[in-house]
């Protein structure tokens, strides 16, 4: 720590104490207590509740503990078999893909839905109210209501109109039951992302359309043109928070398949959940690290794109 | 299937002098054909909430081994009652108000007071560090630290409610910090030097002075605490070890099992979980919508 290089005390109050003292008092305490009472709080709680047991995760990443009890020191082995299990490395590809998909689903029609809401058709408002409704609900709770649906009601519809890729329900096909969790977890997300593009078509000026139709655009180039790259860096800021979102999927995987058929749709926070059950602590630790330099891979490449666009996403 | 409205709105192009089909403020003329593809896709919503109802609302013989979706008549308001008492709904709904309420005040109150104590300090680098110290949170997701948090929430006694409301704070502080202090920075500080000059301390600055200056931005962040803590179910589902003390989600979870007899208690009981957002979303609209707003883009 240098103790001198100090930015010059800006704060009013007036000193008559020793100088060294003082030296030591302005390290610790440059500015009024109060204003330290305030952020301790935060940095000792959150010290404890989050980094501390973060650390401590990484720690038994490299042990054999299995929970409680003794342990000892297995270097990385825990990383080596988790790359070798097949499990893991299906929950990644599931987790991935379906974070893929659900992402460019729910921008695509979320950005059509916005377009469509700002644009002026009949009862806007009261559209506008249905659209977001899904946003506040529990994402455990709609999976409940769509597994009946899904499963039992939408296989039966498809039977009498002999509709044949739906007469037998998706969610208990292990290739299609991904699918379900797409629809749902999309369902859920889609109001968040239309708000935001909302706000981005209305910082848009008319003008600009009324510009462009009397130069004769049509609507479909106007859209390309225009409304798209406008609402480019909206784009980007949805599909970072639902990507983000979509790869802790959890909820909708209970609620809709229970990680099933099998494990076909077990998401990786459902594989680290497991490690408190089957005794793999550490193992599920190790896979928690690597699933957190997943994260902190995407995290990094969205702060690298929101400082490329001049911080002000 | 929805994506087709990406498409231009099927509006009366040809015609001369159209208006521009797009966003129209005021003026202009209703475009019909585009409001009937949005009717349309509304039901993609409305449909589900229908379904949910019509279940709660009927007996099994009227569910049966139909489709569900049949209008219930006569309506079985009994399901409501069995529901309550099998899920001790009362019990649950209070669990998910304790949580939700502590994680807001909480989150309004520790990430409002870091961020004006970091803002206004700016200029001492323990401040700049504080700052991008709690940032780290940004970067770990739950499920990253949830088997060594939930032994550490089980050894000092906090696996229950209180410890989860203290969870959702914690792990809400970044982005709420980065909120407050992005507001903060709007706000001139002359004004917190008039007010000191008249012999208020800083704990009445804040009390006084910068805490109704930051209510619209407290807004957001206890309309985003109340959606997260009221739906969450990962953390109270691993954390709280009493079943007895679940919120309203896990409940529905732990119950499932016994749901599988009677669907139409089930649905009563899932519409009940669903019922409170969705009232104060219906009261609150504007700002729930304002709040997401400026919250998703600061």
């Amino acid at each position: 720590m240098s103790a001198t290089a100090l930015p010059s005390q800006r704060t009013a109050g007036v000193r008559s104490r020793p100088r060294a003292l003082s030296k030591l008092k302005k390290l610790f305490f440059p500015v009024a207590p109060a204003y330290l009472l305030m952020t301790i709080p935060a940095i000792v709680l959150f010290t404890f509740f989050i980094i501390y047991p973060t650390v401590q995760g990484m720690f038994w990443s490299f042990t054999n503990y299995v929970g409680y009890g003794n342990w000892h020191f297995i270097g990385l082995a825990n990383y080596q078999a988790a790359f070798a299990d097949p499990t893991i490395r299906d929950s990644y590809g599931f987790t991935l893909l379906f974070a893929v998909v659900a992402c460019l689903l729910t921008n695509a029609v979320a950005m059509a839905l916005a377009i469509a809401l700002n644009a002026k058709i009949k009862w806007r408002a009261g559209f506008r109210t249905i659209f977001f409704m899904p946003m506040v609900l529990s994402g455990l709770v709609v999976s409940y209501i769509f597994t009946f649906i899904i499963g039992t009601s939408v296989p039966i519809i498809a039977g009498a109109i002999h509709f044949a890729p739906l007469e037998s329900s998706i969610l208990a096909n292990q290739h299609t039951a991904w699918l379900g969790i797409v629809f749902v977890a999309s369902w859920v997300a889609i109001p968040g992302a239309i708000i935001i593009y909302l706000a981005g078509l209305v910082s848009i000026p008319n003008e600009v359309y009324e510009a462009a139709s009397i130069d004769g655009a049509s609507a479909w180039k106007q859209f390309q043109r225009m409304t798209f790259p406008l609402l480019f860096p909206f784009f980007i800021i949805n599909t970072i928070l639902t990507f983000k979102a979509f790869l802790n999927v959890y909820d909708i995987c209970v609620g809709l398949t229970g990680g099933g058929p099998g494990t076909a749709t077990t998401s990786v926070a459902q594989t680290i959940f497991s490690g408190f059950f089957t005794g793999d602590y550490a193992y599920q630790m190790a896979n928690a690290v690597i699933f957190f330099i997943i994260t902190l891979f995407f995290a990094l490449f969205q702060l690298s794109v929101i400082r490329r666009r001049g911080g002000s996403l | 299937m929805a994506t087709q409205v990406t498409t231009p709105p099927p509006v009366a192009a040809p015609r001369i002098r159209a208006r521009r089909p797009r966003p129209i403020p005021e003026g202009g003329r209703v475009n019909w054909g585009l409001t009937i593809v949005i009717a349309i896709v509304s039901l993609v919503v409305l449909i589900p909430l229908y379904f949910a109802i019509a279940m709660a609302l009927k007996s099994p013989a009227q569910t049966g081994t139909g489709t569900g979706f049949n209008f219930p008549w006569p309506m079985h308001w009994g399901n409501f009652r069995a529901a309550w008492d099998l899920t001790n709904t009362p019990l649950a709904f209070s669990m998910s108000l304790l949580i939700t309420v502590i994680a807001v005040a909480g989150e309004i109150f520790v990430s409002s007071l870091a961020a004006w104590a970091i803002v206004r300090n700016w200029g001492h680098w323990q401040f700049r560090a504080t700052f991008v110290y709690l940032l780290l949170a940004l970067f770990i997701p739950f499920p990253v630290v949830a088997l060594p948090q939930v032994k550490l929430m089980a050894a000092i006694g906090l696996a229950n409610p209180f410890g989860v409301a203290i969870l959702h704070i914690m792990f809400q502080l970044a982005f709420n910090v980065l909120l407050f202090s992005a507001y903060i920075r709007s706000i001139p500080g002359e004004l917190e030097e008039s007010a000191r000059m008249d012999g208020c301390t800083t704990w009445q600055v804040y009390r006084k002075l910068v805490l109704p200056l930051l209510a619209p931005i407290a807004a957001t962040v206890g309309i985003f605490a109340f959606l997260q803590s009221w739906n969450d179910f990962m953390m109270p589902q691993l954390i709280t070890a009493n079943p007895k003390y679940q919120t309203l989600p896990v409940v529905q979870y732990l119950f499932q099992d016994q749901f599988t007899t009677n669907f139409n208690v089930a649905f009563a009981s899932y519409l009940m979980a669903l019922l409170p957002t969705l009232v104060v979303f219906l009261i609150a609209q504007r700002w729930v919508v304002s709040g997401i707003m400026r919250g998703s883009i600061k």
